[in-house]
């Protein structure tokens, strides 16, 4: 189904990942309307992002299933552009603008990795820890190639194992939390021996690699691509070669369209309460743009807000749900506290370090005595293509910005399809 | 799943049909999507269409995330600046 500003839904949910799937599900079993909005090809978001479907985890095989049993409509290859109120949104639909209108909203956008720049992090080559991921699962061969990872978080074990996986010659995963802080995580992750068997899962997947705690890259090197990494811990670096360096600096909430909309962001993710909700009327959030807690607490999430969106408000505050919810609120303190970033990642830009990688800009074009906005007008700093959807938190993270002020258009329309859909055709 | 033919600055390249053009360009050992302003060259970076760093003209269309097209047969590729 193609966005229109003919139809008006029920619910309208913005991303098709498990808190997406969730809450369509659950708005549709309570005989609501609903149309589900997504960037990619195929259901599942970036956690479940696949080529064939039997390759996925059952839960998400039975979500995508249900889907299509109740009839859900669903936009693929759709991207928000802006929001003209919580029940209008203009919508980039593969290169065509339209407006879709709808009674409630849930915003189940996910979460993008973070990246701090650092020495030679443009070169072709360096590329995300769940960018490698996406990569992989759309189809790039790896066979033969040498990789890096550095990162930090759960994350960075799915992905080793799948880059060994797909033939990699995985030469070093590096963590940049410390072997300290990496055991107080696992022992709480012992209280669950079904993610203890997953991350030894995982483990056994790249059990050739080097994995070493308390490092990470400090740049990277090479004439047009990346050839060359080098790993940094206290007091010590070490230069690798590889075809591939993928590195991140874990994972943060997409905010964008929730503060468009006017809702309150805190900590870098959109507040809710209890059922989800928004600070703003008629908008509901689930699942890592809330906070970045893992697939269980997002797909209880989606549950809780599709079902307080369908107006029943009863079951979404039940018990067994709200316990799932806490869960994962709590696991997700945890993953912050045990894979804090340390300072020195802040400090590996150079002066000649590029920043902003649409803008061109520079470190040294920075006086750090700028305000976010000075900063803007002297250097165009943020506001390229991508909107300072990279440069944006990295700036934070370095010059303590308050992060990247969402304005609309979101992403960068073609100017004469973002006229034709904010246009009013009745006028 | 069958192959398709896309057309890379001119050069028609067979890939196959049920990847998107980011990949069947890293496979082709492309690495350089697009040159920044000073003519670095950047290749794909979230895979998942925030970065926009794989950006390339599809069929005259601009800005177009190479990370989220589908490839097609017969689509043309010229790169970005």
């Amino acid at each position: 189904m193609s966005p229109s500003r003919e139809s008006i839904v029920d619910v309208l949910i913005v991303g098709a990942g498990p808190a997406g799937l969730s809450a369509a599900i659950a708005a549709a079993e309570q005989g609501k309307r609903v149309l589900v909005l997504d960037q990619g090809l195929r259901l599942g978001g970036q956690i479940w992002r696949h080529r064939n479907v039997a390759a996925l985890p059952r839960a998400a095989r039975r979500m995508i299933e249900r889907i299509k049993s109740l009839g859900i409509s669903v936009a693929s290859g759709a991207r928000v552009v802006d929001a003209l109120s919580p029940g209008e949104l203009v919508v980039d639909f593969r290169g065509r603008i339209d407006r879709q209108r709808t009674r409630a909203l849930i915003i189940a956008a996910g979460a993008k990795e973070r990246f701090l720049p650092f020495p030679g992090w443009t070169l072709p080559g360096v590329v995300g820890v769940g960018g490698l991921q996406a990569l992989i699962k759309s189809g790039v061969s790896l066979g033969g190639a040498r990789v890096v990872m550095s990162g930090t978080g759960p994350l960075l074990f799915p992905v080793a194992a799948a880059v060994a996986g797909a033939g990699a010659d995985l030469v070093l995963v590096a963590e940049q939390a410390s072997l300290g802080a990496l055991l107080g995580f696992g022992m709480d992750l012992a209280a669950k021996p079904a993610a203890m068997l997953q991350a030894a899962r995982y483990r056994w997947g790249f059990r050739k690699t080097a994995f070493r705690t308390g490092c990470w890259v400090s740049a990277a090197e090479g004439f047009g691509r990346v050839q060359r990494a080098v790993i940094s811990g206290p007091g010590r670096s070490t230069t690798i070669a590889c075809d591939w360096l993928a590195t991140s600096a874990g994972l943060i909430p997409n905010t964008e369209l929730a503060q468009v909309l006017g809702c309150t962001i805190v900590d870098g993710a959109i507040a809710v309460d209890a059922v989800q909700s928004t600070t703003v009327a008629g908008v509901w959030a689930a699942g890592e743009c809330t906070g970045v807690k893992g697939d269980a607490a997002a797909i209880a999430e989606g549950e809780i807000a599709g079902r307080a969106a369908a107006g029943d408000l009863t079951s979404a505050s039940g018990g067994a749900l709200q316990r799932r919810r806490n869960a994962g609120r709590a696991f997700g303190r945890r993953l912050a506290t045990s894979f804090a970033l340390r300072t020195e990642l802040l400090r590996l830009a150079t002066d000649e370090t590029i920043l902003c990688r649409c803008e061109d800009v520079r470190r040294r074009d920075i006086d750090p005595g700028w305000s976010q906005r000075q900063a803007k007008l002297w250097t165009r700093i943020g506001m390229g293509e991508c909107q300072g959807a990279v440069c944006g938190p990295a700036c934070a993270a370095l010059f303590g910005w308050e992060g990247n002020v969402a304005r609309p258009p979101l992403g960068a329309p073609l100017v004469g399809e973002w006229c034709s859909g904010i246009a009013d055709s009745s006028s | 799943m069958a192959n398709v033919t896309i057309i890379i600055d001119g050069v028609p390249h067979p890939v196959p049909g049920d990847i998107t053009l980011a990949a069947a360009l890293l496979n082709l050992g492309i690495a350089a999507f697009r040159r920044d302003l000073a003519g670095g060259a950047r290749g794909p970076v979230c895979g998942m269409g925030t970065c926009f760093e794989c950006r390339v003209i599809v069929d005259g269309v601009h800005n177009v995330r190479a990370c989220l097209a589908p490839v097609r047969n017969g689509m043309t590729i010229g790169s970005a600046t």
